[in-house]
């Protein structure tokens, strides 16, 4: 008797653990006045603001050339420890894109990874970076993804084993890993270095490749930058914290340099996944390389 | 000859021909044209940039030292040589061996008609580094691994 109590206790607990978690870790949507604050959309900042978040990167359709990089056809696969992602078609398509959406609802899946029908989008879409930008600076991109061109391609949907693709679970990752917090606290940072932290925490979303992992995939923010495993697949990415003898002895001016040419100091050449990024840094202003090597001059060496 | 000075010059003997020897792996060779290219990219981004006075010598050099490379790299790949001395090659190489050649092909063609319109000027040579700089990033993106 007493037996079967203590286990009726134990179901009913764990049932309101569950509630709990639903409740706690349900997807959340930022309230619907935050975006009244946009305004009209300035479509040379969305445009910087594009090249500077990558979008092309990943949503351009696989084997894209620069050319067709502007048509977020969607599709490309990313390889991940769980399973295979295929980016989505983001292009202002109404039926296979996002021509449909609002900027309430682009701006809660960039800043809160909650997609159109109120379920969690994967964190392999990194609104945990992006979770820092501005709400002026997601409009001004919402406004330019609409200028380009429209793409009716349905791309396959993402091939994940269980448990991963349960997306209720992601509530959890959330829970961890997903702020807007700094990564890192830089005393008196100057204007270009504060500029810095917003574009390479931000929309640069460096860390999600430079910073380690751990086995749930949240980003060790002790180590950030600090380089680690290719989470694509092969060989390493590098360590950008400015340790002396190795990255540290590179000046702002060379970080600056590499990433509008590709070369680093002794002239090798940008190769890899970095090759993609590198050709985005070249298409911002001046002001921005130098201000993310400014900051990168700042960070903690790891 | 006392027996430890003979085995310690024997020692040195291997050392040193392993060196030798290993001077000559298509691995090493290879790291080696890419320190050429690299020096060679460094002399035209040096003008490029302002910071040294346009040379035509340097810049008719630089060119000649990329199309030679160029010519001779995708030789350095046989079968054997996919890993050992550190080398950063990917396997795709050897996967894709008919695409890489022509990676290198496309950047000794560029070289090439750099050095038959020989840049004129700062703004020039920077023109024509920014060419190859893309041949270099385009290649590197899909054969080279970092480690």
């Amino acid at each position: 008797m007493a037996l079967r109590k203590f286990l009726g206790g134990i179901v009913l607990l764990a049932a309101a653990g569950a509630g709990a978690f639903y409740f706690i870790t349900a997807p959340q949507r930022l309230p619907a006045q935050t975006w009244a604050s946009a305004g009209e959309p300035d479509l040379a900042n969305g445009e910087r603001i594009f090249n500077a978040g990558g979008c092309a990167s990943c949503h351009a359709a696989p084997g894209a050339t620069d050319a067709d990089r502007l048509v977020l056809a969607g599709g490309l696969a990313l390889k991940s420890p769980f399973g295979t992602f295929h980016a989505p078609n983001i292009s202002p398509d109404e039926t296979a894109g996002i021509g449909g959406w609002t900027l309430a609802e682009f701006g809660d899946a960039m800043k809160r990874g909650t997609g159109r029908r109120g379920e969690h989008l994967y964190p392999a879409f990194p609104y945990a970076s992006y979770a820092r930008m501005t709400v002026k600076d997601i409009g001004d991109l919402y406004g330019y993804l609409k200028t380009l061109p429209k793409s009716a391609s349905v791309p396959p949907g993402h091939d994940l084993p269980f448990p991963f693709n349960i997306r209720l679970l992601l509530g959890g990752w959330k829970f961890l890993y997903l702020n807007e917090a700094p990564r890192v606290t830089l005393a008196d940072a100057g204007e270009t270095v504060k500029h810095g932290q917003y574009l390479v925490e931000g929309p640069g979303h460096c860390g999600e490749c430079h910073t380690p992992r751990d086995v749930l995939g949240g980003l060790k923010t002790d180590e950030w930058l600090a380089g680690g495993p290719n989470p694509e697949g092969e060989g390493r990415i590098p360590d950008i914290t400015p340790v002396e003898g190795k990255f540290g002895d590179w000046s702002a001016g060379d970080i600056a340099g590499y990433l509008e040419t590709g070369f680093t100091p002794d002239f090798d050449s940008v190769g890899g996944a970095m090759v993609a990024v590198q050709k985005n840094m070249a298409r911002l202003p001046k002001e921005d390389r130098e201000a993310i090597a400014a900051y990168l001059k700042a960070v903690p060496a790891r | 000859m006392k027996f430890r000075t003979l085995a310690v010059a024997a020692a040195l003997a291997v050392i040193g021909a392993g060196v030798v020897a290993a001077a000559d792996e298509p691995q090493v060779v290879r790291q080696g044209m890419m320190k050429k290219m690299g020096g060679a990219a460094g002399a035209l981004a040096g003008i490029a940039k302002g910071e040294k006075p346009y040379d035509a010598e340097i810049v008719k050099a630089s060119l000649s030292t990329m199309v030679e490379v160029a010519k001779t790299f995708p030789d350095q790949f046989p079968a054997g040589s996919e890993t050992g001395h550190e080398t950063e090659a990917s396997p795709k190489i050897w996967e894709a061996m008919d695409d890489f050649k022509a990676h290198a092909a496309k950047l000794g063609a560029d070289a090439e008609a750099a050095l038959a319109d020989l840049p004129a000027d700062q703004a020039a040579v920077g023109a024509a580094l920014k060419t190859i700089g893309a041949d270099c990033g385009s290649c590197h993106e899909v054969y080279r691994i970092k480690k």
